[in-house]
């Protein structure tokens, strides 16, 4: 077994693509089910649309990448009006239900065939990041951080979504120290309570919900470009629930919380991929009880074990307060 | 109580470890996929096989009611995707001048569809209308079943008010266990099927039992439970991934049945039963509901709780009762889909979204709000394939529950929330 | 009875004086007409189903004076209260505060315009701080806008002249060491006080108390009583559901009395006290204590499944 080898791939985890692109998704779910209380269970829909937003813009419709970063945030926007107009006013289950149907309409109009000429249907399309990787200012070669080294593109999309994962941070800091974050958590407790003050208290869920899907929405742009390539399968619902595993793990309510959920969360993934993987080729495990193929699975497993583990056991969070969840009326 | 949330996943596990099936082997992440279609019309049983560039089979697959086949590959790498054109209708063929045999690469963690040149010409003529019964029929057939896994559903959230996502795993699991039983152990399916129902149904109230039961006393808040069963719908998923393996499979009885003409509706006998049964149940349930003491005492319960429990009824019971009856009518839903499509892993996960809908479309914890939103949810989709694409049935569906919900909040029977 | 400066225990004050004396002329009959209202209702009704919960004729409330509204349980006070404030859309009717028409006018703005409650179960906001639970009511707050919000300095001044007038308030309501605990740590007077604290924050003209007394321990009643009267003596108009009599005797001006959705009496309190119908009405069928949340519900639930019940056999 290659400890060193395991360890430097749960370390690159913990700093790769996916921890940048789950870092931003449960950013925005954090302002929504951390903070405002909003039970959005289509976060996916927000990533696909922005995703898509730039994709189709760039590869079907040439236009320049900014203008594809433009229509992405519009569409979110525009998804998070429509989502929550109607139901923001409805009971709290209704909003739940609701954002995962929308969820799955849009995963479906992506991948159908009739619409496959703009969006390649299950296949996805590619073609448009290289306006991206075009204004990358590093020349061609390996950039080193400790044990890690990644390439000249992977460092660029590395930098560019820790740079808005910190952006995004410092805008929940700033906003959720002020008046307005102050009504969304109030909100979060008790509605009626804020509403008896003079708030209104449909328009700052509304204004949650557009926030959160703006922030969604950076993940949606970084998985078009890490990945270079936008499928729909990419923004399934699972993608939502590994968000929520991930704001519970980090701690609700936290500004850092998301960020470090997420590297915990894919370090832990790496780690346990890396050691079954090894453990196999060394013949620790044999075949009737784990094929290699297998171990994916055994992934997604802990992955529900862990998230009902930490919901029964720390729902406040690996580094949560356990007092202030005691008053938790929810 | 720790020992007792401990105790349950340890016994989930091993109550399904009995499921050690000869499944294909599969990856992560990589398939290869795509959908059989001709002229709009979707090709079912048609086999596909997947073989590495030097010849080693990885996997097979036949075409579901949807023409659709997944077929889960080791690793990223090029293969070679095969047509049976033997099993194609006798209408269809590969187009003239091409192959059966596509070679395509597959990379890391890809889903990569497959399109087949299917022949141009054989198109079918049946105008739109002419479609309506059979769609009506078949759309009626579907709904049926959703209603049986809705009400479970339904029930559940009515008396404790859990919005359970892990509910189209009960459903899976009652398709996979009837396979146990009769694929794997040989059994007729039609006992296999009852065996698998009763085992569904007490593994329901074993969960609630182990799982539910504890969080409830502990005073676990409903949106926590509510996480919790997606961490169980993901852990239960994958479980069944590991021992059923990726790929689909046909229960070995009733397969390839000729359909009866019945006028403008073709049906086979099988999806005759299956109605059959459906329709007897859904009217045992409601039998159950009206007429007998737990039956009342289950509407008690869900009109209000802290009512029916100092009027004397055992709340927790009738919790437990809900549960072995809600699971067991959600086994039973998962065999009648699978025997109507064929036996996956995800099989509950991929509808469990439409008894979401058919739930609430009938209004949030009414059984028979549950039972009439299921069959609008049901025959919608089938009928819809008419005006709009058929992989794009399912979004209709769900586009007309959230239209719903907006016109009407409290859903088709529910009643309005009183405020205040 | 404890030290209150703010609040002289004889019992005529400037104001209740002043209460007490635009209250003379007025005749003690349902509906009657006082000679400076600051709230006028309509015809205001609400049902549920096929029962009529709130079935109001035409009622006044006079400015600057302690008003209760009393009745037996079921009365359709709690109804006529979110009715009222926009918690609840009434079937019919209009209402007016100031003159304004309140009728379709959202909750939130209806706080806006002066007129804010409180309610039986209290709705102290668990995970915030009392301080926070404070600056919430503030209105006009400049950082609750999402763009100004990003910046501070935008806000900060106002946020300090809010939290300095939040401390005063504290210090009256002798909240001011709970200041940084949370809420949801507090006992239930503590929250009943830290309710009425945050709805002085939002600077109203009327505070409507929705059982103010409900679940208070006996040793802070006297001084909620206190803290109630004092309203009246910074100017505002109080009126509020009660049900313990000696309270309503006590801090009261006018009593309005509810029964089956209607106002079937109103006078001073010991007109009330002694009249025939409101003891009729209010001993008819719950001579006994009070019920609490818990019971009024079930009793409701049971009604409605009896009605269902009776749906379902036919």
């Amino acid at each position: 077994m290659d400890w060193s080898l395991i360890l430097t791939n749960a370390l690159t985890a913990m700093v790769g693509l996916d921890t940048v692109i789950f870092a931003l998704a449960a950013i925005g779910l954090n302002v929504h089910f951390g903070y405002t209380g909003l039970l959005n269970f289509g976060q996916a829909a927000f990533l696909a649309v922005a995703g898509y937003g730039l994709a189709i813009s760039v590869a079907e419709f040439e236009l320049p990448t900014l203008v594809g970063v433009a229509v992405g945030l519009l569409g979110a926007v525009v998804l998070a009006l429509l989502l929550g107009a109607p139901t923001l006013r409805l009971r709290a289950d209704y909003l739940a239900i609701v954002t995962i149907a929308a969820a799955e309409i849009v995963r479906l109009l992506f991948r159908s065939v009739s619409l496959s000429e703009y969006t390649g249907g299950s296949d996805g399309l590619g073609r448009f990041a290289e306006g991206f990787y075009s204004i990358n200012p590093l020349g061609p070669g390996e950039y080193g951080l400790g044990p890690l080294e990644f390439d000249e593109r992977q460092t660029w999309v590395l930098s560019v979504g820790w740079t808005l994962i910190g952006l995004s941070c410092l805008l929940v800091f700033l906003l959720m120290r002020s008046p307005w974050g102050r009504v969304l958590k109030a909100i979060r407790e008790d509605e009626d309570a804020v509403r008896s003050l003079g708030k209104n208290v449909f328009s700052y869920k509304l204004q949650s919900l557009v926030l959160g899907g703006v922030l969604g929405c950076l993940a949606g742009f970084m998985t078009a470009w890490g990945r270079a390539v936008v499928q729909p399968d990419n923004f399934s619902t699972d993608t939502t629930f590994y968000a929520y595993t991930i704001v519970i793990l980090g701690g609700a309510a936290r500004v850092f919380g998301p960020v470090v959920g997420a590297a915990i969360f894919w370090a832990l993934l790496s780690l346990t991929d890396n050691i079954l993987t090894q453990a196999k080729s060394a013949g620790y495990i044999s075949d009737s009880i784990l094929t290699t193929f297998q171990i994916g699975q055994v992934r997604i497993m802990l992955v529900g074990l862990g998230l009902m583990a930490l919901m029964i056991f720390r729902p406040q969070g690996l580094f949560g307060d356990r007092r202030e969840l005691a008053l938790d009326a929810r | 109580m720790r020992h007792a949330v401990r105790a349950v996943i340890g016994g989930l596990l091993a109550a399904l470890c009995v499921l050690l099936l000869p499944g294909a082997a599969v990856a992560a992440g990589e398939t290869v996929q795509g959908r059989l279609q001709n002229a709009g019309e979707a090709l079912e049983g048609v086999t596909i096989t997947v073989a590495t560039v030097d010849g080693q089979s990885v996997g097979e697959a036949v075409t579901d009611a949807e023409g659709a086949f997944v077929i889960p590959v080791p690793e990223a790498g090029d293969y070679v995707v095969t047509l049976d054109e033997e099993t194609l209708p006798e209408r269809v063929a590969i187009r003239e001048g091409r192959s059966a045999s596509i070679t395509l690469p597959v990379a890391v963690d890809q889903q990569r569809s497959v399109l087949f040149p299917l022949g141009e010409g054989t198109r079918n003529v049946q105008s739109d209308l002419d479609r309506l019964p059979q769609l009506a029929v078949e759309g009626l057939n579907f709904g049926l079943i959703i209603a049986l896994a809705a009400v479970g559903l339904s029930l559940i959230y009515g008396t404790t008010g859990l919005v359970n996502f892990a509910h189209g795993e009960l459903i899976t699991l009652g398709a996979l266990l009837a396979y146990l039983f009769n694929v794997t152990m040989g059994i007729q399916l039609v006992p296999a099927a009852l065996l698998a129902v009763v085992a569904s149904a007490l593994l329901g109230g074993v969960q609630d039992r182990v799982l539910w039961r504890p969080l409830r006393k502990k005073g676990t808040g409903l949106i926590a439970m509510l996480v919790v069963t997606i961490g169980l719908a993901l852990f239960l998923r994958g479980l069944f991934l590991y021992q059923f393996g990726g790929s689909t499979a046909p229960y070995d009885d009733y397969q390839g049945q000729t359909g009866y003409d019945l006028g403008p509706v073709t049906i086979a006998p099988k999806d005759l039963i299956s109605m059959g049964i459906c329709i007897v149940m859904l009217l045992a349930v409601a039998y159950a509901l009206l007429r007998t003491r737990i039956g009342k005492a289950t509407r008690a319960v869900s009109d209000n709780p802290a009512l029916a429990a100092s009027s004397g009824i055992d709340v927790e019971r009738v919790i437990s009762t809900v549960w072995v009856a809600g699971a067991g009518l959600a086994g039973l839903a998962g065999i009648l889909l699978a025997l109507a499509q064929q036996v996956s892993f995800q099989l509950g996960f991929q509808i469990l979204l439409l008894v979401f809908a058919g739930v609430t479309l009938g209004g949030l914890g009414t059984a028979f709000g549950a039972l009439v939103g299921s069959l609008v949810v049901g025959i919608f989709t089938q009928v819809s394939t008419i005006f709009v694409p058929t992989e794009l049935k399912n979004a209709g569906a769900l586009a007309i529950l959230i239209l719903i919900l907006l016109v009407r909040p409290q859903g088709i029977l529910g009643r309005a929330e009183r405020v205040g | 009875m404890p030290a209150e400066p703010a609040v002289p225990t004889a019992s005529l004050t400037p104001r209740k004086d002043a209460a007490l004396r635009a209250f003379a002329g007025v005749e003690a009959v349902p509906g009657s007409s006082k000679p400076d209202p600051i709230l006028v209702a309509d015809g205001v009704t609400r049902r549920f189903g096929g029962l009529t919960a709130v079935d109001v004729g035409h009622v006044e409330i006079q400015r600057g004076s302690i008003t209760a509204l009393i009745g037996p349980n079921g009365a359709g006070k709690s109804t006529f209260f979110n009715l009222l404030t926009g918690f609840d859309t009434p079937d019919d009717g209009t209402w007016t505060f100031n003159g304004q028409s309140l009728a379709g006018v959202p909750s939130h703005k209806v706080a806006r315009r002066g007129m804010v409650r409180t309610f039986q179960l209290t709705k102290a906001l668990s995970r915030l701080t009392v301080m926070q639970n404070m600056l919430l009511g503030a209105t006009g707050q400049r950082g609750e806008n999402f763009w100004r919000a990003i910046l501070p300095m935008t806000w900060r001044k106002q946020e300090q002249e809010n939290t300095a007038r939040a401390e005063e308030l504290l210090a009256r309501f002798k909240l001011d060491k709970k200041r940084d605990d949370f809420a949801g740590t507090m006992s239930g007077g503590q929250r009943k006080l830290l309710e009425m604290a945050r709805a002085l924050m939002v600077g109203p003209e009327m505070v409507m108390l929705d059982e103010p007394m409900a679940g208070v321990n006996p040793a802070l009643t006297q001084s909620l009583l206190g803290h109630v009267k004092a309203l009246r003596e910074d100017g505002m108009t109080v009126l509020f559901v009660e049900h313990d009599m000696d309270m309503v005797r006590d801090i009261s001006d006018w009593v309005l009395v509810m029964a089956q959705g209607r106002v079937i009496a109103e006078g001073p309190p010991d007109a009330i006290m002694a009249d025939e119908a409101v003891i009729d009405a209010y001993l008819g069928g719950h001579h006994d204590a009070p019920l609490d949340e818990a019971q009024e519900q079930e009793q409701l639930a049971a009604a409605e499944a009896e009605l269902r019940e009776q749906e379902g056999d036919r």
